[in-house]
């Protein structure tokens, strides 16, 4: 029964959408203040009810109810509770339910906690939000419902795909919705502001919340992504340019643009129209990602032309949605009035080349995912393209990136000049100059771009603190120190992708229980290999001991495993790391001769690039934590001196 | 400055910055837009010598053989039409075995040999290099095999 009442309960949050769509649509047009109240209960009913599918269907994965047909499809009896309950949204139809269920709770969530913005605003935003919705519930109910049941029900289930058996993996979806959705929200807001010509400060401030609790949670699912890839795939890379991580990376840019054209809007109420486009394209991004990872079409044009429902679907929605938003662009941006002006040596300028720099990164990486897919699909002409694009094109642009987001935060809003900001950068030019001489004269084989990075790099970690210089520290608000870490978290990242590319040693060899291994100040001894097996799998590991500069030796323990469900093999790389780089070893295949491949790698610093990006999210989470409880002190500061009237 | 010069200021960068990024895109792509190649394109194109490409094909049969460093292989990826000798030197992916599909990211050097940087084979029952798929892979393969992977 549980699945019927899910299925139910799907249903009704579908019909409680329409509901609030109507509601909010004809109560605008209309003027009736009853709609507008009677909007906020039924989003948040919708919300609940939805939610409520989703927790019955994590239900039926957990005890793996074999009659229903997505569980047997995805799911195996004997597999850690873990990934029975990551299992959930492990496919298709369950990661779609957990989009839908996640943009219900943000809509109830805008329902019942958004006080700042007009009403009329608001209720319009409440709206666009159940369109948005409703589609994605004729997706589910039509085309992939999540609560079919099988006959006759099997013995059991086919298990999860052994790659995705990962405890950083089983959050990894969720993490990157929350993103996709917060940004959905944006642009329910942005079409909000732009049916009711409201465009300005107030809708800057209620949207600004969205939009970087989406970016903190796509950066904690591009750092965890990369990691992810970099520690289960055994390749020792952490960025492949594929598809899959593009896809997670545009929505990500876009929103890094939106991040700071809001600050604008929100502070010096410029660069109106230029947001609301952005807070529209950073939706697209989500929608194309979705696409891109839901529709099948990345491992095959073709297998999408075969059956095409659902990426077709997604399509006519993106289509639908972004479309329309483009189209309600084109005809209110007349109404959306000129903002206050400025100059462009000033905040708001470097803000500008920051927006305009991110679109071109996001154009750039946009085309290259793309353009193979739309040439094979017209022409049936195979291409890839690779790292080689991805890098040439987008690493200059992300260099100068960076180098103004050094100089941004000290210049003054409005106006300012170029000398009193050469001035105030003197010191980080210094450094980077120093550290750009230093490199040169004792490295040999970097890269351009790396060595570039890295001068750079030191440069902006001593830049990003410089907006507290001379600062009452107590006084300076949270979000400031949010903007400061966030930037040091950039240099931080930017240091670890140089120096893994450039200063990483690898080893590979054939080696017998007995032999050493020597790489870098490491000592490697293969002592044995041995089966080991775990709760539905069995491995071979290798026993390897290891000392760094005849220091404490430890074991490690590589591992090749072998699933019994699926009959794939992963091999699980043994980490060692120690404050300055990190030690990576794979076990490789056997020989005839008794002999075992080991490829081991040492990669100085490389843990900074995911501590950089830990950073940046825990910037955003200072950022968020002080705009809203400067929002909440300001609202009762208000309500207060109302009350003394 | 005026309203209407600062919106045509910032519409005239916003085009510079497009092209700009346009022009990029456009030089990265046609240095790299050919990037992938199966071993009929190797004959026909000649890609130069050290030039990075992705190669992609099916294992010859019987070409696969090991080098007595236990770290290095030899084998052939072929499309039915022509053969390309590759060597690589690392861990094998899992699923690399004889007629299986594989993308190989490389260099060919000056005597004709692709050496590999990076092997990737089809890594479940359900996945094949995208650009793989649908290359007529009559030389070797069978029916059968196709229906065994």
């Amino acid at each position: 029964m549980i699945a019927e009442a899910g299925l139910i309960a799907l249903w009704l949050a579908a019909g409680l959408a329409l509901l609030q769509f109507a509601l909010g649509a004809i109560g605008v047009r209309a003027g009736r203040e009853d709609f507008y109240a009677a909007i906020r209960p039924v989003a948040v009913a919708q919300g609940a009810l939805v939610a409520l599918s989703f927790v019955l269907l994590i239900w039926l994965f957990l005890r793996s109810d074999m009659s229903v047909a997505l569980v047997v499809k995805n799911s195996a009896s004997v597999k850690p509770l873990l990934y029975k309950f990551a299992g959930t949204w492990g496919n298709h139809e369950g990661s779609m339910l957990l989009w839908i269920t996640v943009m219900g709770l943000a809509g109830a969530f805008v329902a019942l906690f958004e006080r700042s913005l007009k009403v009329k605003t608001l209720v319009t935003t409440l709206a666009a939000q159940a369109f948005i919705s409703l589609g994605f519930y004729a997706f589910l109910l039509i085309s992939s419902n999540p609560f079919e049941r099988m006959f006759p029900v099997p013995p059991d289930g086919q298990g999860l795909n052994p790659l995705l058996q990962d405890p950083g993996l089983a959050f990894h979806p969720p993490t990157l919705y929350f993103g996709y959705v917060g940004l959905s929200v944006a642009f329910s807001f942005a079409v909000g502001a732009m049916i009711t010509g409201d465009v300005g400060p107030a809708f800057a401030r209620a949207m600004r919340p969205w939009v970087l609790g989406a970016w903190i949670f796509l950066t904690l699912g591009i750092t965890a992504g990369s990691y992810w890839a970099y520690y289960e795939l055994g390749w020792g890379g952490w960025w492949f340019w594929d598809p899959v991580e593009n896809a997670s990376l545009m929505p990500w840019l876009a929103a890094t643009a939106l991040l700071h054209s809001v600050t604008v809007l929100a502070t010096r109420d410029g660069l109106r129209a230029w947001t609301v486009m952005l807070a529209v394209v950073a939706f697209s991004m989500s929608m194309i990602g979705t696409f891109l990872v839901r529709s099948g079409i990345l491992t095959s044009v073709h297998a999408f032309a075969v059956d095409p429902e659902r990426g077709s679907f997604i399509l006519a929605l993106l289509a639908i949605y972004i479309g329309g938003a483009m189209a309600l662009f084109a005809l209110r941006v007349g109404t959306v009035k000129e903002g206050s002006r400025f100059e462009p040596i000033s905040r708001e300028g470097a803000l500008v080349a920051n927006n305009l720099l991110l679109s071109a990164i996001l154009g750039v990486v946009f085309v290259g995912t793309l353009y193979p897919l739309l040439v094979e699909a017209l022409t049936d002409e195979k291409l890839s393209v690779g790292a080689p694009y991805f890098n040439l094109a987008t690493g200059p642009l992300a260099l100068i990136l960076v180098a103004i987001m050094a100089m941004g935060p000290l210049l003054r809003w409005r106006r300012d000049n170029a000398k009193a900001l050469l001035n105030r950068i003197s010191i980080p030019i210094v450094i980077t100059a120093g550290a750009l001489f230093l490199l040169v004269l004792l490295t040999t084989g970097m890269s351009v771009l790396s060595l570039l990075g890295l001068a750079l790099a030191a440069g902006v970690a001593v830049a990003s603190f410089a907006p507290l210089w001379k600062r009452n520290l107590r006084r300076t608000p949270l979000h400031t120190y949010g903007m400061v870490i966030a930037h040091f978290g950039i240099a931080v990242a930017l240091v670890g992708m140089a120096s893994e590319s450039s200063f990483t040693e690898e080893k590979l060899v054939a080696a017998k229980p007995g032999d050493e291994i020597i790489i870098n100040k490491w000592k490697l001894k293969f002592e044995a290999i041995e089966p080991v097996a775990g709760p539905n799998w069995t491995a071979l590991e290798a026993r390897i001991t290891a000392q760094y500069d005849g220091g404490k030796t430890v074991e490690i323990a590589p591992q090749n495993r072998m699933f019994a469900s699926a009959q794939t093999q992963t091999s699980e790389a043994a980490l060692l790391t120690r404050w300055n780089g990190q030690l990576y070893v794979v076990l490789g295949d056997g020989d005839a001769e008794g002999r075992w491949q080991v490829r081991t790698w040492w990669k100085p610093f490389v843990m900074l690039i995911w501590y950089g990006g830990i950073l940046i999210a825990l910037g955003g989470l200072l950022a968020i934590i002080g705009r809203l409880r400067r929002g909440y002190l300001q609202r009762k500061q208000k309500e207060y001196a109302e009350l003394m009237l | 400055m005026k309203a209407k010069h600062q919106r045509l200021t910032l519409a005239v960068l916003a085009l510079v910055a497009l092209i700009g990024a346009g022009l990029l895109a456009a030089f990265a792509l046609q240095d790299q837009a050919n990037y992938f190649y199966t071993p009929s394109d190797i004959v026909a194109k000649k890609p130069a010598v050290g030039k990075a490409i992705r190669l992609g094909g099916m294992v010859e049969k019987g070409s696969i053989r090991h080098e007595a460093d236990g770290v290095t292989v030899n084998f052939i990826v072929q499309d039915g039409a022509a053969h390309q000798a590759v060597m690589y030197t690392g861990i094998t992916p899992d699923l690399f075995v004889e007629g299986s599909g594989v993308v190989a990211d490389g260099k060919l050097t000056s005597d004709g040999i692709f050496v590999a940087d990076s092997l990737l084979a089809k890594h479940d029952e359900n996945y094949i290099p995208r650009e793989l798929e649908g290359i007529d892979m009559t030389g070797n393969m069978t029916k059968t095999d196709m229906l065994v992977e």
